[in-house]
């Protein structure tokens, strides 16, 4: 029977990295990441985890050392936030180029300056394009069980992609709730061992990360974008039958909520998504017709699926916690992108909020509600940054 | 859509030669090995950095990767090896 317990984000993830039958851990510590590997660091201590915990000297460093060890063929995890994962930028292309399955979390942090040790999602939004798959998870038990799937679905040949699972620093990695652990016999039934089509072998000797010319360049990288095409079908099919062993879904790419007949539909990622639930709970005690899509793959970007969601509402609000400085949020950008073409599209909105641990409230969501079904600007300019002191005096 | 990539594994994961690429064509000098005074020290072959120096019977020099840096002429302590500028 699985446990229920009582963790946060951080501690979940460490339990799904020993479920996983992890081998090889190297991370380096920073806020608020570094208590899932600290957690770690104690069951192979106790010898509750058989695996081999590289101390690093930066994250750079930390990253390079699960690229060598995921070569040898063995299953990686590392972890890591902010400056951080900046600092691991140039290894971020090297494992995706490679195709290495590695397993990542990002406890998500706003990026310096102003220094802050508190949430955004600035860090892995900026690592967009770095050829990670991006999974944004709600709360602890997604996070955990995101990461069973995010070691399915990398692994599998035809994705063969490392995978990035980011949860909002505190408020997902540092918040205890309960957590349904599973089995390790039900973990085994779902996650097979890692088989490399390519690893480390005496016997037959290769050039890892070789170099390329143009010509093979261009067909590496086309190779590594049909791979993330396929992750999006993976996605959907890990998460159907982690849920029918588990009890448990998240829809794999997106999960919409009460969007069948809504006249606005919210987009969101990670965790205001739980406060937009409550909020959308609310309005329809209310009748008002008001629907949730939490977009739980950033990358690859589940770009149809989005717009058959979106197609039937009248407006749509996407409240996202990054901005791209000198245009607008990058998920409003890529949203707009998927409506284009409809007959009839839905009006846009997007909504800039919960920058470096700005809490993103109840009243907030439901004034953007209120605005797309009234027109009541919130917020600031016409990004509606909001939270900014002028908006006080504009409106 | 079928694609050329896929005969390629996925990753530039290779033997070598990789992708038909050679480097020995950056070379300006070759080494070029004199049987009779070489002994068979194999301090060439521990020094060379590409891995280029094959051994056997008679010491050969893969040219394919060769860089011509000479590094091996400058260890052999039997000066069994010469630089000859390439044409
Ligand atoms: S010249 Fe340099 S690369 Fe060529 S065989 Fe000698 S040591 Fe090796
Ligand atoms: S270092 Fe000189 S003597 Fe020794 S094996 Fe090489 S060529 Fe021969």
């Amino acid at each position: 029977m699985a446990l229920r317990r009582f963790l946060n984000g951080n501690e979940a993830l460490a339990e799904a990295v020993k479920l996983a039958g992890v081998e090889v851990v190297a991370a380096y510590p920073i806020t608020p990441q570094s208590p899932v590997v600290e957690k770690i660091a104690e069951f192979i201590s106790k010898g509750e985890m058989e695996s081999e915990y590289i101390r690093v000297e930066s994250e750079h460093a930390a990253l390079a050392a699960c690229y060598g060890a995921a070569v040898t063929g063995t299953r990686v995890f590392t972890a890591t936030s902010s400056q951080g994962l900046a600092y691991m930028f140039e290894m971020l292309h090297y494992v995706s180029g490679s195709r290495m399955p590695v397993v990542m979390a990002v406890a998500n942090r706003g990026m310096a300056a102003p220094w802050t040790i508190w949430a955004d999602h600035q860090d892995s939004v900026s690592c967009r394009d770095t050829g990670w798959v991006q999974l944004y998870v709600e709360n602890a038990q997604e996070a955990l069980d995101t990461c069973l799937q995010a070691y399915k679905v990398g692994e599998d040949p035809q994705v063969l992609l490392p995978v990035m699972i980011c949860l909002d620093g505190y408020t997902l990695s540092h918040t205890e709730e309960p957590v349904e652990v599973p089995e390790k016999e039900e973990v085994d039934a779902f996650l097979p061992p890692l088989r490399l089509p390519v690893a480390l072998d005496v016997e037959n000797p290769v050039v890892f990360c070789a170099g390329a010319g143009p010509e093979l360049y261009t067909e590496f990288k086309y190779q590594q974008q049909q791979a993330m095409y396929a992750a999006l079908l993976k996605l959907k099919e890990a998460d159907a039958e982690f849920a029918a062993r588990f009890g448990r879904s998240y829809g794999g790419t997106v999960e919409p909520y009460q969007c069948e007949d809504a006249a606005v539909i919210l987009v969101t990622m990670g965790a205001v998504t739980g406060t937009a639930r409550e909020v959308v709970d609310g309005l329809r005690a209310c009748d008002q017709k008001v629907g949730l899509l939490k977009i739980k793959s950033f990358r690859p970007f589940p770009a149809q699926e989005i717009r058959d969601i979106l197609s039937r509402a009248g407006a749509v609000a996407i409240l996202e916690r990054d901005c791209s400085y000198g245009y607008e949020g990058a998920l409003c950008t890529e949203v707009k992108a998927a409506l284009l073409g409809l007959d009839g599209p839905p009006k846009v909105y997007g909504f800039i909020g919960g920058l470096g641990g700005h809490d993103i409230t109840r009243e907030q969501i439901t004034a953007i509600y209120r605005y797309c079904l009234e027109g009541v600007q919130p917020g600031y300019g016409t990004d509606h940054f909001l939270d900014v002191a002028g908006a006080r005096d504009e409106n | 859509m079928p694609s050329a990539t896929t005969k390629l594994p996925a990753g530039p994961h290779l033997p070598t030669p990789c992708f038909g690429a050679t480097t020995g064509s950056w070379r300006t000098h070759r080494p070029v090995i004199d049987a009779s005074l070489c002994n068979h020290c194999l301090l060439c072959w521990l020094y060379c950095p590409e891995g280029c120096i094959e051994r056997g019977e008679k010491l050969k020099v893969n040219l394919d990767f060769c860089k011509g840096c000479g590094i091996c002429a400058h260890e052999c302590p039997r000066r069994a090896i010469n630089m000859l500028e390439e044409a």
